[in-house]
């Protein structure tokens, strides 16, 4: 059975010419770059090259580029740094719908004495920039804000949200592990202070990332060990993974065009199409500002992750938030915090191409899911209350 | 990804009897859509008072679809006095076992059969005070109290994967301790609330305050902190979204000053203070 991956927030598939650049690094050119001989020396040179194509990417100088193993190291390194240099400051703000990386940590320093605000959203997803504004005091140390939601796709207006937080001399950091390569980013045209991105979300391998930090701002290290990446981040570099990660960030940038037109118009196929056949179904989320290959889409009255697997039957790859498989008994945070109501959050689809998705597999895709959704609900208690339900709206 | 059995697998993907008998015996529904999963159970009766016919719906994942599956092929046959025999723990071992965490799938199935034969045997036979623990979910004391006895349970963790109380908010994690220990005791006598010197109140009403409001608080955006006890004045600072909330003050009233009276002291008042 040929898989059809339609699940690339959660992770994506290397690139070939990603893998192919890599490959040399691990039995042939393994120097350290550290070394003072010619072996170590050209894996440095390959790795400087690999800093200016992530540079590249989101419009930053080499030396603001950190590597680090994924951005959940990169989430904390950014978090802990501004508190750590801004020691009388208490407060963080952040929103109700980050990733784990950043929600768990400010729950555990909200443990260990700081004081967290979570913003809430809208039933789409955004934030209120009035609210976000009103939040930001004089003892707040760091924002941090995620650029896409991972779940919905929704983009924050993070760039307008940095220069409010800089006005009031707050530091603002950004998760922008599912934005980069899927919208350009700039560097040059905002002023966030820190971005993490994560390399396996952008067809470069699982256990590599980086942390933006723009030159000038204070930053004290999370891991502390030897002088590599200037001293901010020790450990041996993973090189070959770093080399992928710069091959990947250098096709991102020639991708980025398809990303937003032959990707952007498969998933608003999938999406049109999908509400089109099967009732009582709806879209999460704004569907004005966000990227351009997720949907996350409800199916009312049938659950999760009996779709996932009737899916999965047909080789078809998606995510569900779903509670159970979450494995927490409650539906996805982001979807609580929207507001979704449980009739819906419970049986919530995000589907998440990429530039390797084909028209082909989309619309086997919108062939076969009707059919199973019409079947989990005839096994629905639900279902005929729906119905009516329906024309009662 | 769950590790399913063949079987589980197999039921999920081929349920059998499903739908819904006509002109039952038997009826009941349990679970909610906003639990996430539900089931109805209906069946019919022979001459012979054995189960003739029985179907089910269930809203669910996999597991929840098996098992319902899997009960109904289970007791088809059987009289009422042998079906009621079967135990939570028959439908998970029939489906050659069931993830941890989906247990509380099996228990829906016993408890969705028990009420039908209730429901047969005219009317539900009335909890004499079914005392709601979790709230999230909406699990009695009695429910976990069975859950704890019937499958040996030993930590909070057990008694979630199987009734699911304490997998939302977990603000019953406390009381869910009080009654693994007590039915491990084979205790079935109630806690009595002692009279609490200054420290214990002050102590008690910093738990609470942690462990029951704060994280409904911050599900809002808001958040609250103690400042002072002086007597019975609990005096608090609101933070967050609270702060500016026109709402804040019947929150305080309506619920801090309900959840302390009701777990610390039914004497206690709460005032706000500005920092």
């Amino acid at each position: 059975m040929t898989t059809i991956y339609l699940d690339n927030n959660a992770t994506s598939q290397v690139a070939a010419e990603v893998m192919d650049a890599m490959l040399p690094y691990f039995r042939i050119l393994y120097g350290n770059p550290s070394s003072m001989h010619s072996f170590g020396g050209q894996v440095a040179r390959k790795i400087r090259e690999a800093r200016e194509q992530a540079a590249a990417l989101i419009g930053a100088t080499p030396e603001e580029v950190i590597f680090t193993s994924c951005g959940t190291e990169s989430d904390n390194a950014a978090i802990r740094s501004a508190l750590a240099t801004h020691p009388d400051r208490r407060h963080i703000l952040t929103s109700r719908v980050e990733h784990p990386a950043v929600k768990s940590l400010c729950a555990h320093l909200s443990r260990q004495g700081y004081r967290v605000t979570e913003l809430p959203v809208d039933k789409d997803g955004l934030l209120d920039m009035n609210q976000f504004e009103r939040s930001l005091t004089p003892d707040t140390a760091v924002v941090s804000l995620m650029w896409a939601n991972n779940e919905t796709g929704a983009l924050f207006p993070v760039e307008k949200a940095a220069e409010l937080a800089h006005d009031k001399g707050i530091l603002f950091h950004t998760d922008a592990v599912q934005a980069v390569g899927k919208i350009p980013i700039n560097m040059k045209s905002n002023v966030i202070d820190m971005l993490s991105i994560s390399g396996h979300k952008l067809h470069a391998p699982k256990g590599i990332g980086i942390l933006y930090v723009r030159k000038g701002t204070k930053f004290s290290p999370f891991l502390i060990g030897g002088h590599q990446e200037k001293e901010r981040r020790g450990g041996t570099e993973n090189t070959p993974s770093i080399i992928g990660l710069g091959k990947a960030c250098e096709l991102a940038a020639s991708n980025m065009k398809m990303e937003n037109t032959r990707v952007k118009k498969l998933r608003d196929k999938l999406e049109t199409e999908l509400l089109e056949r099967i009732p009582n179904s709806r879209v999460n989320g704004t569907r004005l500002y966000r990227l351009p290959n997720t949907t996350n889409i409800s199916f009312e009255f049938v659950e999760g992750e009996a779709i996932l697997l009737l899916m999965d039957e047909f080789g078809i790859c998606a995510s569900s938030g779903s509670a159970c498989t979450s494995g927490s008994l409650q539906p996805s945070h982001v979807l609580r915090a929207m507001g979704v109501p449980f009739t819906m959050a419970h049986g919530s689809i995000r589907f998440s191409l990429s530039i390797y998705n084909t028209e082909e597999e989309i619309d086997f895709v919108i062939e076969k899911l009707p059919s199973i959704i019409e079947r989990l609900r005839g096994l629905s208690p639900y279902w005929n209350l729906g119905d009516q339900a329906c024309t009662v709206q | 990804m769950w590790e399913y059995t063949d079987k589980v697998k197999e039921h999920f993907l081929n349920p059998r009897n499903v739908g819904e008998v006509e002109n039952p015996d038997g009826v009941a529904e349990v679970g909610s859509i906003a639990c996430g999963d539900a089931l109805k159970l209906s069946f019919k009766l022979d001459e012979n008072k054995k189960i003739k016919d029985v179907k089910f719906k269930t809203f669910g994942c996999a597991s929840a679809i098996a098992t319902s599956s899997a009960l109904t092929e289970m007791i088809k046959g059987l009289t009422l006095e042998e079906a009621m025999k079967v135990t939570n723990q028959d439908i998970a071992s029939y489906l050659g076992g069931l993830p941890q965490e989906k247990m509380h799938c099996s228990v829906m199935g016993k408890q969705a059969l028990e009420k039908a034969i209730e429901n047969y045997r005219g009317g539900p036979s009335k909890e004499p005070e079914a005392k709601i623990i979790c709230e999230c979910f909406g699990v009695t004391e009695s429910e976990i109290e069975r859950a704890v006895r019937e499958n040996n349970l030993s930590t909070v963790e057990e008694v979630t994967n199987y009734t699911k109380a304490g997998g939302g908010c977990g603000g019953c994690h406390d009381a869910i301790r009080e009654i693994i220990e007590r039915v491990r005791a084979g205790a079935t006598a109630p806690v009595v609330k002692p009279k609490l010197s200054n420290i214990q109140k002050i102590k008690m009403i910093e738990e609470t305050i942690e462990r029951e409001i704060r994280p409904s608080l911050k599900n809002d955006g808001g958040d609250i902190e103690l400042i002072d006890v002086i007597g019975n004045r609990v005096l608090v600072a609101t933070r967050g979204a609270c702060a500016t909330c026109k709402a804040a003050d019947i929150t305080l009233k309506h619920f801090v000053e309900l959840k302390l009276r009701d777990l610390v002291s039914p004497e206690l008042v709460i005032e706000e203070v500005t920092p």
